[in-house]
């Protein structure tokens, strides 16, 4: 990115300042010079696209991890308000509608399952179908489908996967309100048949990771985590549903916006007002695939308690939480010291609570929301927490992973899946996967350096780091 | 159709694909081709089942998301990969088949494509060529 452009707040925000007359809102950069000299120029052009989208609240905004996605950049986030005309975009979402993470902690350490770890990572692979062209057993009939859109991890639960206890620790308790099924296409749910409980390719994974460094030992303490803790993530989304969804609605908005007299910088934007009759169908629509990540994932999390019961007899496996990173999500914020309701566009970005915020859990309530930054392979992840909004000015947001910084072309000129693995493996760090090719495109030093990202995060007061945890095992979809 | 031409472009964190043919349909056609590249090895997947639908489109360009998309999410449907691809273009009505089999265990596994985006979205001739490209989400 080119620095000359931007004006420096402090040492992780930067605004990039309107040029002459131009009619935009504003626009506000966290991460480290060094981080932000290393984006691609489109992360600047993306976020300017989204700073002329009506109705926006406050700047559009690019998170640490930001690079260069398609419409909104990865790692964008912007709040719109209804009653001025905002906007909802099925381009500030994403195909892979409330992708997320899953995350796990165990009773048990590193030392006392190590000798057991090739075996767990055999059996893990055997039983979580991931990759392209794998399909779960769990097929369910259009009926069954709909309830799943209505219900989330709730309808999950309810239906025998994973407990009751788990709803608590993920976002809305596991069900999102005002999904409409009926504004999901015949085609998104068929697209859906053998879909339900699996992973998916590309970045998506499953890790076993260990509590690695603490660096907040109160906010440990209340998340319940401890050096040498074995932990479990897991990375997926909405799968084949959320996808046809993000499809069908990106043609019929990007329609919508023209007839509208919406100007669209670019098409991958398409968008309607909030409050007109596209988007209230789109709104509907894409609350029933975040319905239908969280499903999965609740699913993924009793397939995997499962292949441990086998493997590690002792282990109990606890949800810590479980976050989305591409989301729309309808929330209030104080600004200019008004609270208003805002329907916040999180595209790779993590929600970031602070403290004493109502929808955290008891147990978290002191300490914030548990922000996941998941790496990916052999990068590491770490666990923060939100920060109350006196400190985060990016409407309760954060980073969601490191974010790539070469192209996927790029890595698997650089690098060959099985040297990359054999590599891992030499640093203790188990890879399992049917793609050579993903493993190429997904390695490590195709993304950006976690610990920096994760440092600026803390640094531009968007969460503050609690935990780093170091992979053991990965499957890889 | 000569076997089909297609490469990938440069995208930061999908891939940029384009297809290019003689005809408006062969570059379509070529980009099908290319899209499922990234999901398998054509050259081991067998003819074995056929799948045929159609779509209206106005917009050309529109038209080369749909048909991505269209494939994807049969293809699915299915469980299939797909090898070979046919589009004939009547007006704004588009009629599309793809060819391929079940997936196999001993099919290579590449990447899954999620969708065909807008982003860097063209479809234009150039030199007597067609060419069709955009990024694909992965």
């Amino acid at each position: 990115m080119d620095m000359g452009w931007l004006r420096q707040i402090d040492a992780y925000r930067w605004a990039l300042p309107k040029v002459g007359g131009e009619q935009r809102h504003d626009i506000a950069l966290y991460g480290s010079r060094e981080l932000l000299a290393s984006m691609d120029d489109k992360v600047l052009e993306q976020i300017t696209n989204v700073a002329q989208l009506p109705g926006l609240v406050g700047a559009a905004m690019t998170m640490p991890d930001a690079h260069w996605g398609y419409g909104f950049p990865i790692g964008g986030v912007a709040a719109f308000d209804p009653e001025q005309g905002g906007i909802i975009s099925a381009g500030g979402v994403g195909f892979d509608i409330s992708c997320g993470i899953r995350c796990l902690r165990s009773n048990v350490t590193l030392d006392a399952i190590a000798p057991r770890l090739p075996q767990l990572a055999d059996a893990l692979f055997r039983d979580i179908p991931a990759g392209v062209g794998e399909e779960g057993e769990i097929k369910l009939s259009p009926a069954e489908l709909d309830q799943v859109l209505l219900g989330g991890a709730q309808w999950a639960v309810g239906h025998g996967y994973g407990s009751a206890a788990d709803l608590a620790y993920v976002e809305e308790h596991g069900c999102v309100r005002d999904a409409v099924p009926g504004n999901v296409s015949e085609l998104s749910k068929q697209r859906q048949r053998g879909e339900m409980g699996t992973l998916g390719s590309g970045n998506h994974y499953l890790e076993v990771q260990v509590v690695d460094t603490i660096y907040d030992a109160a906010a440990a303490q209340a998340f319940c985590l401890r050096e040498g803790q074995i932990m479990v993530s897991i990375h997926c989304g909405s799968r084949g549903l959320g996808h046809q969804i993000g499809t069908d609605y990106l043609v019929s908005l990007a329609k919508a916006a023209q007839r509208l007299g919406i100007r669209l910088p670019d098409r991958e934007l398409a968008c309607a007002p909030i409050k007109s009759p596209e988007g209230q169908q789109y709104i509907g629509a894409m609350n029933a695939a975040i319905n239908c990540a969280l499903a999965n994932r609740q699913i993924l999390t009793h397939l995997t308690r499962e292949t441990f019961a086998h493997v590690v007899p002792e282990i109990a496996l606890e949800t810590l939480f479980d976050v989305s990173h591409n989301t729309c999500k309808v929330e209030h914020h104080l600004v200019d010291g008004k609270q208003r309701l805002l329907y916040v566009h999180r595209k790779g970005a993590t929600r970031a609570f602070g403290p004493g915020h109502p929808a955290l859990p008891a147990l978290y309530r002191a300490a914030g929301q548990p922000v996941i930054i998941g790496g990916s392979m052999g990068t590491g992840s770490y666990i923060l927490a939100g920060n109350p909004e006196s400190q985060n000015h990016a409407f309760a947001s954060a980073s969601h992973g490191a974010g790539r910084a070469m192209s996927r072309h790029a890595a698997l000129r650089q690098w060959r899946g099985r040297e990359l693995i054999a590599e891992l493996a030499a640093k203790g760090i188990l890879i399992r996967t049917r793609s050579l090719r993903g493993a190429a495109e997904e390695a490590p030093g195709a993304y950006k350096d976690v610990d920096l990202v994760a440092e600026a995060t803390e640094r531009a007061g968007l969460a503050r780091r609690v935990a780093f945890l170091r992979p053991k095992v990965c499957v890889k979809g | 159709m000569d076997s089909p031409s297609y490469s990938y472009f440069e995208h930061g964190a999908d891939i940029g694909l384009a297809g290019h043919g003689a005809t408006l349909d062969e570059a379509f056609e070529s980009a099908a081709a290319g899209m499922f590249a990234i999901m398998t090895d054509l050259a081991s997947v067998r003819r074995e089942q056929i799948v045929r639908f159609e779509f209206e489109e106005a917009d050309v360009e529109l038209a080369l998301v749909r048909w991505l998309n269209l494939l994807l999410a049969m293809a699915r449907e299915q469980g299939m990969v797909c090898a070979e691809f046919r589009l004939d273009r009547d007006g704004v009505v588009w009629r599309g088949s793809a060819t391929g089999e079940v997936w196999r265990s001993d099919h290579e596994r590449g990447v899954e494509v999620k969708g065909a985006t807008l982003t860097m979205l063209r479809v234009e001739q150039r030199g007597g060529e067609w060419d069709a490209r955009c990024v694909v989400d992965v």
